[in-house]
């Protein structure tokens, strides 16, 4: 199949450019101001005037429920939505049931993602179970060619065993990613602790609870060398410390989700179980400090957290819901709303891509040669947020009016997303 | 009134009114025939979620004394042991015809949250969490006024658990609404992380706040949530913090001092203390079904 971009404006990471792109074989055959004025024989045209073509997005953390809770995603409908939301690939999260920390459930999620319509990378279990005690096998995981593990929805709270995993992975060439969380100081809290906790009555989660995690494991990573990421940085407490470890030059990144850009625990007056989320929604300070902090690069990622969870699941009081909101359709008109153009695709593709040993065949360069994975976004159309293809309907935006959307995205080569539209 | 979730709902205007309206029903309390035909036909369903005696109890008798039919239910004896869920009972209770849902939850927000999803039935808070218990507010309120004749320019000091308790979240409102200053007293542990928006004063010395003291409400240490942890003991919670008898000597003569119960003598409480002229308890009791009356009628309509 040849498909043929035509009329758009190329933004990656080389800069800003007109250019037609042909595609075919996988792979960009030929890219430029005139590429696509001369069609090949039964080429497929996208129509991109208008518009901005740009490496496909790569979610560094996304929940897909499969296996374990397919009723609330799967590893397909997770797959669609993040086509549709632009991304050309996606990390698993490794919290499903069973957990992926052992080769055979990797195996599985990743067949499962060779069928899904966007390329799907696993995160492993840092330890088994992600109960925090002993390591999960993480050379066989890395073997199948996991590059990123987590415990991700708890944080390692055993420090000598997060020592001991930095060193362990550093021997592997792979990278460790930690939800900071200090489960003595989180204390079953169920939003910010702040005003609103204390005015509505319920127990808060404080700030220094991720905070304390991240000075720890900053200060493991001074004594390993080891790699870390930081999942879901909320607080402008814990932006600040990511920041000079970085002036350090120590190995770390971070990333922060769209929601806690744009969204703050005041939305939580109302006990809607939809913005419970883990780590909660914090100040508007908070968001003023994290975005902030995507501009000056100390946050190098923006990633969903995309959590879906059924309705009953979520019709509960709000103490005893499940954290956790959907993002992928929706993340990168959040996004754009709080950002210019060039930065959020840095955020939301090339950056995040490398976090994931995923470059260059998502996030390069679209240049002649490169992998065929891009998306085509129309920034000036406005759209109100409904119905989306995810299973679940915990979505904070929705009803909310964004600017910027997705039009195409092609992986592979193979367009899986035309006109707004899944193809599969 | 659409539902009554929080004291915030009412504002100075509403929290008068209800206690207007109470005045009148208190009067029926005193007639020979303890009933009148105001609520004839219509539905009040205590659904508790949670233990309490005083609070069913008090609900039950006001809906009851407005000829109200009453249904009780209980988690403890419902389908909710069935793993039934909470939106699901909520709907299936309002189906069978219901007027008025009085909500008790150990969770904060529940209340708030059946309101979105009933279709016509009034929901009240009869206590969520550490949220509010909106009725034992209003019910305070009623009777300090009825002793003191207003609220206005009073010293109302809250002592104890503030931090876990929805007694406390609504008094601040509600008596700040009718015009009292609020002063909190309590360890640092027991008070909530933020006051940030609190028309409060808070003051670490018991002593010095109940001799200017026009109202002291006692809050019960919530020992089965936990609160136990947050000072080192009873004992020396009770020596800082409880009305002790030496402490009940600084108390002024027209003094109020109420306690939502139940009551634990010998904590928040001195056994005898609890006895004085101007612990007013059972009379919070006897005016909660006045003030639970009026909130009904105030919700469910009807001529008195």
């Amino acid at each position: 199949m040849t498909v043929v971009v035509r009329g758009g404006e190329v933004v990656d990471a080389r800069g800003r450019r007109r250019a037609d792109l042909v595609l075919a074989d996988g792979v960009v055959k030929a890219v430029g101001p005139d590429a696509g004025r001369e069609l090949p024989a039964r080429a497929t045209v996208l129509d991109a005037s208008g518009c901005i073509v740009s490496p496909g997005l790569v979610d560094l953390h996304t929940h897909l429920r499969e296996p374990g809770n397919e009723e609330a995603e799967t590893v397909e409908t997770g797959a669609r939505a993040a086509a549709l939301g632009g991304y050309t690939a996606i990390v698993a999260m490794p919290n499903t049931d069973p957990p992926i920390d052992t080769a055979g459930v990797a195996r599985e999620v990743l067949a499962l993602g060779r069928a899904a319509p966007v390329d799907v990378a696993v995160a492993g279990a840092i330890t088994v179970g992600r109960a925090g005690e002993r390591l999960a096998p993480m050379a066989e995981l890395a073997a199948l060619g996991v590059r990123l593990f987590t415990d991700d929805g708890s944080g390692v709270q055993d420090g000598a065993l997060m020592r001991r995993a930095l060193d362990y992975a550093r021997g592997l060439g792979v990278t460790l990613a930690q939800h900071c969380e200090d489960r003595q100081l989180a204390a079953g809290g169920a939003m910010h602790e702040g005003a609103w906790s204390s005015r509505l009555g319920l127990p808060g989660v404080p700030a220094i609870a991720e905070e304390a995690m991240v000075a720890r494991d900053i200060g493991l990573v001074r004594l390993t060398g080891g790699r870390l990421h930081f999942l879901h940085v909320t607080t402008a407490g814990a932006s600040d410390l990511v920041r000079r470890a970085k002036s350090e030059g120590l190995g770390v990144s971070a990333e922060v989700t769209p929601h806690h850009l744009v969204l703050t625990d005041a939305a939580c007056a109302g006990y809607d179980t939809v913005y419970k989320v883990n780590p909660p929604l914090r100040t508007d300070a908070d968001t003023q400090a994290l975005r902030d902090a995507v501009l000056d690069g100390t946050l190098d990622a923006i990633a969903t957290d995309h959590a879906p969870h059924l309705p009953e699941a979520k019709d509960v009081p709000f103490d005893e819901a499940p954290p956790g909101m959907l993002g992928l359709e929706t993340a990168l008109g959040v996004v754009l709303g709080v950002l210019d153009l060039e930065r959020a695709l840095a955020a939301l593709s090339w950056r995040p891509a490398a976090i994931a040993g995923l470059s260059p065949r998502h996030g390069g360069p679209l240049v002649e040669g490169a992998a065929a994975n891009l998306c085509v976004i129309d920034p000036a159309s406005s759209w109100t947020v409904g119905r989306l293809a995810s299973r679940s309907r915990n979505n904070p935006f929705a009803g909310w009016t964004l600017t910027g959307r997705v039009r195409h995205t092609v992986v592979d080569g193979e367009p899986v997303v035309v006109d707004c539209e899944a193809q599969r | 009134m659409t539902h009554l979730l929080s004291v915030a709902d009412l504002g100075r205007e509403g929290i008068e009114e209800v206690l207007r309206v109470a005045d009148a029903f208190a009067e029926v309390e005193r007639r020979p025939i303890r009933k009148v035909p105001t609520l004839r036909g219509r539905a009040v369903a205590t659904m508790f979620f949670e233990e309490s005696t005083r609070t069913r109890l008090s609900f039950e008798t006001a809906a009851k004394r407005l000829s109200a039919d009453v249904l009780s239910f209980s988690a403890g004896t419902s389908s909710v042991k069935k793993g039934e869920s909470l939106r699901d009972t909520v709907e299936t209770v309002e189906a069978m015809g219901m007027d008025a849902l009085v909500i008790r939850h150990a969770s904060a927000g529940v209340p708030v949250q059946v309101s979105r999803w009933v279709k016509r039935c009034k929901v009240v808070n009869g206590g969520d969490g550490w949220h509010e218990h909106p009725t034992q507010a209003l019910l305070d309120c009623f009777t300090v006024r009825q002793l003191r004749g207003h609220l206005d320019g009073l010293h109302v000091v809250v002592v104890g658990d503030v931090r876990h308790s929805r007694v406390a979240r609504s008094q601040v409102l509600a008596y700040s609404a009718l015009g009292a200053t609020v002063t909190l007293a309590a360890p640092r542990s027991l008070l909530p992380p933020s006051l940030d928006g609190w028309p409060v004063r808070v003051t670490g010395d018991l002593d010095d706040a109940l001799a200017g003291a026009d109202v002291v409400s006692l809050l019960r240490l919530q020992a089965e949530r936990g609160s136990g942890a947050f000072v080192p003991s009873l004992r020396e919670y009770t020596a800082c913090w409880g009305l002790t008898r030496r402490r009940a000597e600084l108390l002024r003569a027209d003094a109020v001092v109420t306690h939502p119960g139940p009551m634990i003598r010998g904590v928040e409480i001195a056994g005898d203390v609890a006895d004085l002229p101007q612990a007013v308890v059972t009379r919070q009791v006897t005016n909660g079904v006045a003030v639970r009356m009026a909130v009904l009628f105030l919700l469910l309509g009807g001529a008195p």
